[in-house]
């Protein structure tokens, strides 16, 4: 009987102020894909640190015949000796944990690979690649001794620290990162007031019934509980919109569009997924049950 | 039967130098009043507007809380009851309004039901107490009946019947007659004197000269806060 009732009421209520309602869903949703957004951008930074900061960290390439004339250590394609001669002098250098060295064909075919397919591969040869020597360290921030052991070698085209390219990457990424923080929790507050008046419509249109529930002796909680689970019902609404649509986004354009051209980067799998949805739905509700509570207090006293 | 009062005392409602004043008034609503009514009375509560009589109403609900003085029902100092036993105390009591206060989108059976339903009495039992109710207060037959298809006179009985249905210790009434013309009046009174009857504790405030003078019960009456009289089988006027 009990439950019966509290399910009656709640659909009549959310019935009765069906536009507020949608707008409650609509905030919350917008708060919540936003602060979604943020997590996940937060743990792809994290992803590509791991993959990114394990791999690569200096690339000291080395004169291929375009270089020739234009760079001042460039006379003529880097030789076997000129190339002997920097292995030695990076295996002297401190710091340095391995050293790969990657062939003009190995970069071709790394290349081929990445942009299978696109128009301007079929020109390229091998021979307009670089042979270089992929360089590991103890720490990233030792990146600057390599620079310093063989930039003004022969042979040596240039000496790039991979971190120093992913730099602004990263901090773009941070930047939306924060954005979208920022965005949720304006939207968060937006939504809760959202809640706030919505209840507060509801208690008022409903104080006739509410006004006999006291006087007849009903508990406290009997009277509250329709508009409180009104409220919660409308915050998961919207944190199961909010869950859909990054899992769209996720799915379509992550995935299937973005994905496959941007192939160095590696973008995280469906394992966030697992804590964010349950956290977007947890906020949603929790935010919806405060705002409710908050309004009840303050309208719908015994 | 009506409820009993703990340890078989016979007061169910006792005012203890009870004074009211509202904020912002300098005037007190209640000042300094004592009384005792007891188990099965049959009280009116008479005066003028302003003299306290809606208060005196509200303290025994506690809606409001006394300034000084205690409001003591059926053994409880309303004072010390704490938030949530609230409802419990509010269950002793039934009460009529001179607007009837029905659900306008209900019908009879689910207004009077509604009473139950909100304190989680099981649907077994409402749907055999409430045609019962329905047939004591003379409204057998017109359960699905909108409020709005009755008269006011069966609008009130249907107030009644949904202040009556708990068994409450006490019926109070505010002004039940106000929208009612005499001959309909003198049913709802016939009613509320048959709940007396029961052992129910009625307390009726009116300004209706005539029912008070034809039922010659206890009167108290109020004049600007003041309890001026309180009179056994008394009258309406007062002979000074």
């Amino acid at each position: 009987m009990r439950v019966q009732y509290v399910l009656q009421e709640i659909l009549q209520g959310l019935r009765r102020n069906l536009t507020m309602v949608i707008a409650v869903v609509v905030s919350t949703a917008v708060a919540l894909v936003m602060l979604g957004s943020g997590l996940l951008m937060w743990q792809q930074t994290l992803h590509m640190q791991d993959y990114w900061y394990g791999k690569v960290e200096v690339s000291v390439f080395m004169c291929n015949q375009e270089d020739v004339g234009k760079y001042a250590n460039c006379l003529t394609p880097v030789t076997a000796g000129e190339k002997q001669s920097i292995l030695q002098a990076l295996k002297g250098t401190p710091h340095v944990q391995t050293i790969t060295p990657e062939s003009q064909e190995q970069a071709y075919t790394r290349y081929q690979q990445l942009q299978s397919g696109s128009a301007l591969s079929q020109d390229v040869t091998p021979q307009d690649m670089q042979d270089s020597y992929r360089i590991k360290l103890d720490s990233p921030d030792n990146a600057a001794v390599v620079e310093g052991a063989v930039a003004g070698m022969a042979g040596v085209q240039s000496v790039q620290d991979e971190q120093q390219l992913l730099k602004p990457l990263f901090t773009f990424i941070h930047i939306a990162e924060y954005t979208a923080v920022g965005v949720a929790v304006v939207m968060l507050v937006l939504a809760f007031l959202l809640i706030f008046n919505t209840v507060r419509l509801s208690a008022f249109s409903r104080r006739r019934e509410t006004g006999i529930m006291r006087l007849v002796g009903a508990s406290n909680f009997y009277i509250q509980m329709p508009f409180l689970l009104e409220g919660a019902v409308a915050g998961l609404s919207g944190g199961v919109v909010a869950s859909v649509i990054l899992v769209g986004v996720k799915a379509f354009f992550i995935n299937h569009v973005v994905a496959p051209h941007l192939q160095s980067v590696q973008f995280i799998g469906w394992s966030p997924f697992a804590w964010i949805v349950p956290c977007l739905l947890a906020v949603g509700v929790l935010m919806a049950v405060l705002a409710s509570a908050f309004t009840l207090r303050k309208y719908l006293r015994v | 039967m009506s409820r009993l009062p703990p340890d078989g005392d016979a007061t169910v409602i006792r005012f203890e130098n009870v004074s009211k004043t509202y904020p912002n008034q300098t005037r007190p609503a209640l000042s300094e009043m004592s009384l005792e009514i007891e188990r099965g009375e049959f009280v009116f509560v008479i005066g003028s507007s302003g003299s306290g009589k809606s208060t005196f109403m509200r303290l025994i609900l506690r809606e409001e809380r006394p300034s000084t003085g205690r409001v003591v029902v059926a053994g409880k100092d309303l004072n010390r009851l704490s938030n949530w036993k609230l409802p419990h105390h509010r269950r002793l009591i039934g009460t009529v309004f001179q607007d009837f206060r029905l659900l306008p989108n209900k019908t009879v059976y689910q207004n009077v039901a509604f009473a139950l339903e909100v304190i989680g009495r099981p649907k077994g039992q409402i749907v055999k107490v409430v045609p019962e109710v329905l047939e004591l207060v003379g409204l057998a037959g017109k359960e699905d009946r909108m409020p709005n298809e009755l008269s006011g006179g069966e609008q009130q009985r249907v107030a009644v019947a949904r202040a009556f249905v708990n068994r409450p210790m006490i019926l109070i009434a505010d002004e039940p007659t106000g929208n009612l013309d005499p001959e309909t009046s003198v049913g709802i009174m016939k009613l509320l004197d048959r709940i007396n009857r029961t052992g129910t504790t009625v307390v009726m405030v009116t300004h209706d000269q005539a029912i008070v003078n034809q039922m010659r019960k206890r009167v108290l009456e109020l004049d600007q806060g003041n309890l001026v009289r309180d009179q056994a089988r008394g009258v309406y006027g007062y002979v000074r």
